[in-house]
């Protein structure tokens, strides 16, 4: 167990971070605890503000963790090649989870869509079951493939704008990746408005409303992320050689932008039905 | 890789200073803090999941209703026992508990990846816990079993069965205890990825770093599966979705696969940190190096993957389709290979050597021939036709309770024996420990071994009642059940004079077969254990 000598001033002769003790984690335990028990209050009794105030909490917290860890990565020393690449990597383990979690999703699709006599009471084995019509995949649902396509180049523009240390195309490219982001969520909202099947209407609303919404819920978390690179963009964190927060938001923005693709090729396209007019 | 030279921490703490009570307990970004708040948690929910198995086990004492209202409040505590040994003692020992005391020394490092999410990952599991424990005292309960299946579980369509808030207050209590799972996950693989001192290679990694590692990737890709199918039971349940109701076209049948998709790998994911502890604890009594070291080690890589692709052998009476079950039959088998190489490499690694029978190596041979028995009848039940006829039998009562109650369980005893001297510092009673060990042995055989022979008799599982002709190994079962109470309770003496008189425990207490990086630092450990990375060779 021989060490290298050090002559460094630090206590610790090692790249990693050591965090300091934080409150953060315990009270976004129990925010995340009130916000979920709050949704059992108000799902049986109509008690709204236990969930209100959980919610709060949890974003309160959200906030102030992530503004500890903007502070510490900008903080010379403490965030080291070895713990960049220590971050790298907890991003991508946490999007390979969050592809599981969408995988539950697709396989409630065609466990009905390839076996529709899955579909209990069916009259006859059809998918989408008799008497929903779907969405023309060719109108809306193929102008946000080629919105969230778009982003996905505006975004990688802005990459490599950064890393050209061009800032002012890093924040134009970021900008239009956002604002691609926000069109895409309110033409999302506008289908939702019109379509030919209420929420409640069985199995076939059940799965395209909830892979399509928990899609939808990830790209305004993804668009959150890069609004918040966006102003860190402003206020000059990212250099051309250190700016994985970034990074990070862009992998996840091209996550997104993968599980859309297999929304429209599976659910809108593969999956169309008689077409709503 | 890491290496020393560019080490550099701007940061003017002092190592060796501990912060105070709240800053060191509550607000903890130590990863041997956080391990023992995770043992000091699973022993406090194994206290109440234990309680729950006493009064199963006084109401099937005899024939006729004991101390239980009726069948739901039955169906409510066998549900809240199995979730809280699973979610709430079982993984927080192994996993939250060991892992994160030695998986960081083992490696050379000086922390986890992620000291605040690793903190967060153990509180998220306190107010699921009190959701659950609550749960069972709102409305009937949540009398779904562990399986949580619908319809059992929905409230809505046709069928009514759990409509209280309790079920809610159990699927997001499991929706919290995912998250600090699937964090922690993370936090692993990031640690052993990222974070292993200079020289040690995968493939010098200890075999408990090489389980953590596939367990942390199984919880990753598994738990958000869970997470989706409880999703949709909750909006079925609450939100008017039909995922699961037959009434607006959804299938029951769904759930079983997305739950069991999850579900098998959930047991590999308590048994496989067990088997990194036996094999640490086997060399260490036997004197000698593991036997097959590659092999163990890959042997888990193939239980992990493998464990991906078995899943619907939980379904053999769901109606699937018969091909289907030849394949799952044929997978399932197929584990048996690699678990077969893990249990012969244990028997090879003490062949020859010179093994001291101390508390910790009695409870790994314990483990050894319990986990055998357990896993030879996991391969009877992987026949999908003597499954016909022992599905929801207590035969499969016996078979998990084989692998799990004295399986993984065995395995956090011998893990609490081997390393209680390292991480309190003070060492167990050798005496007290082996009173422990033949109590908990004898107690938990004849609770669970009778449980084979009132399966293949046709006795159900999840029934507060049973015919008068399955009374005498129903006693027994009980009687059997006290006896392993009462070691828990010794269990606990132990512990106290541990604490209270135990020996100062050197740095290393076992002698030479004790070699991994743990054995070279102080008993208990400094705060941070590694100010600078050892070398490896």
């Amino acid at each position: 167990m021989a060490g290298t000598p050090q002559n460094g001033a630090s206590p610790y002769k090692h790249p990693y971070h050591l965090v300091d003790p934080s409150p953060w984690p315990l009270l976004g335990a129990f925010a995340g605890g009130a916000l979920l028990f709050g949704i059992v209050l108000y799902a049986h009794y109509r008690i709204g503000w236990v969930m209100i105030g959980g919610l709060l909490a949890t974003l309160a917290v959200m906030f102030l963790w992530w503004r500890d860890v903007v502070k510490e990565s900008r903080t010379p020393g403490l965030h080291s090649a070895v713990t960049r690449l220590g971050l790298r990597y907890g991003m991508m383990l946490f999007i390979a989870s969050e592809v599981m979690f969408f995988v539950a999703f697709f396989w409630a699709y065609f466990h009905f869509a390839i076996y529709p006599e899955h579909v209990s009471g069916a009259t006859r084995p059809v998918w989408p079951p008799a008497g929903i019509h779907t969405f023309d995949p060719w109108h809306l649902p193929l102008l946000n493939t080629l919105i969230l396509l778009l982003s996905g180049t505006t975004v990688t523009w802005a990459h490599h704008a950064l890393l050209q240390d061009d800032r002012k195309s890093f924040l134009i490219g970021l900008a239009l990746t956002i604002g691609l982001g926000i069109f895409f969520t309110t033409l999302q909202a506008y289908e939702y408005s019109k379509a030919p099947f209420p929420f409640t209407g069985g199995v076939y609303p059940s799965v395209f409303f909830l892979a399509t919404g928990f899609h939808g819920f990830h790209v305004i978390i993804g668009t959150i992320f890069l609004t918040v690179c966006f102003f860190r963009g402003l206020a000059g964190h990212f250099t051309k050689e250190k700016h994985f927060g970034f990074e990070a938001a862009a992998w996840y923005w091209h996550f997104v932008d993968v599980v859309w693709l297999f929304l429209f090729v599976s659910i809108y396209v593969w999956g169309a039905g008689p077409v709503q007019h | 890789m890491a290496s020393a030279t560019d080490a550099h921490h701007g940061h003017d703490a002092h190592h060796d200073h501990k912060p105070g009570f709240v800053q060191r307990w509550l607000f903890s970004t130590n990863h041997k803090d956080i391990g023992t708040l995770y043992i000091i948690f699973s022993l406090v929910a194994a206290v109440v999941g234990v309680f729950l198995s006493f009064l199963m086990r006084l109401e099937l004492q005899q024939p006729g209703m004991q101390i239980f209202a009726d069948g739901q409040m039955w169906n409510a505590y066998v549900s809240a026992h199995g979730l809280i040994m699973v979610f709430f003692v079982i993984m927080p020992a192994l996993i939250g508990g060991f892992g994160n005391w030695f998986v960081p020394i083992m490696i050379g490092a000086p922390d986890m990846a992620f000291p605040r999410l690793n903190n967060i990952s153990f509180w998220l599991l306190v107010p699921a816990f009190i959701l659950l424990t609550a749960s069972l005292f709102v409305g009937g309960g949540p009398g779904a079993g562990w399986t949580i299946y619908p319809p059992l579980s929905g409230r809505t369509g046709e069928v009514l069965y759990q409509t209280g808030p309790a079920m809610d207050m159990a699927l997001f209590a499991l929706h919290l205890a995912g998250a600090s799972s699937i964090l922690g996950a993370a936090n692993f693989i990031t640690t052993i990825f990222n974070m292993r001192a200079p020289g040690m290679t995968l493939h010098k990694m200890p075999l408990f770093v090489w389980s953590m590692l596939v367990t942390a990737f199984l919880l990753l890709l598994a738990v958000p599966v869970l997470g989706g199918a409880i999703t949709m039971l909750i909006t079925d349940r609450n939100f008017g979705t039909a995922f699961f109701d037959p009434a607006g076209g959804g299938d029951p049948v769904l759930f079983q696969h997305l739950f069991w998709f999850f579900g098998h790998p959930e047991v590999y994911i308590m048994i496989l940190p067990a088997f990194g502890i036996i094999s640490h604890v086997v060399a260490t009594f036997s004197r000698k190096p593991v036997f097959g070291y590659l092999g163990m080690a890959y042997a888990m890589v193939a239980i992990g993957v493998v464990g991906f692709v078995v899943w619907a052998h939980h379904m053999y009476t769901s109606g699937i389709d018969v091909d289907t079950r030849a394949y799952f039959m044929a997978a399932t088998m197929i584990i048996a290979v690699p678990t077969g190489i893990k249990i012969f490499s244990w028997i090879a690694t003490m062949w020859g050597g010179s093994i001291e029978l101390k508390t910790p190596m009695l409870f790994a041979i314990g483990f050894i021939f319990l986990f055998t028995v357990g896993g030879v009848t996991g391969v009877v039940l992987a026949n999908a036709s003597i499954t016909q006829v022992l599905h929801n039998t207590y035969y499969v009562v016996a078979h998990f309770h084989y692998v799990l109650s004295l399986g993984a369980v065995f395995g956090i005893y011998a893990g609490i024996y081997y390393w209680i001297g390292k991480m309190s510092g003070r060492q167990y009673p050798e005496f007290w420990g082996k009173v422990h060990f033949w109590l908990t042995f004898v107690g938990v055989n004849m609770t669970f071994f009778p449980m084979h022979f009132l399966g293949t008799q046709g006795m159900p599982r999840r029934y507060p009642d049973y015919p008068d002709a399955m009374w005498g190994w129903n006693f027994v079962s009980s009687v059997g059940s006290y006896i392993a109470i009462a070691s828990f309770v010794v269990f606990f003496y132990v512990m106290w004079l541990t604490f209270r008189k135990g020996e100062k425990a050197a740095a290393n207490p076992w002698g030479a077969g004790a070699t991994t990086l743990e054995w070279r630092v102080p008993s208990p450990p400094p705060f941070h254990t590694f100010d600078e990375l050892p070398r490896i060779r």
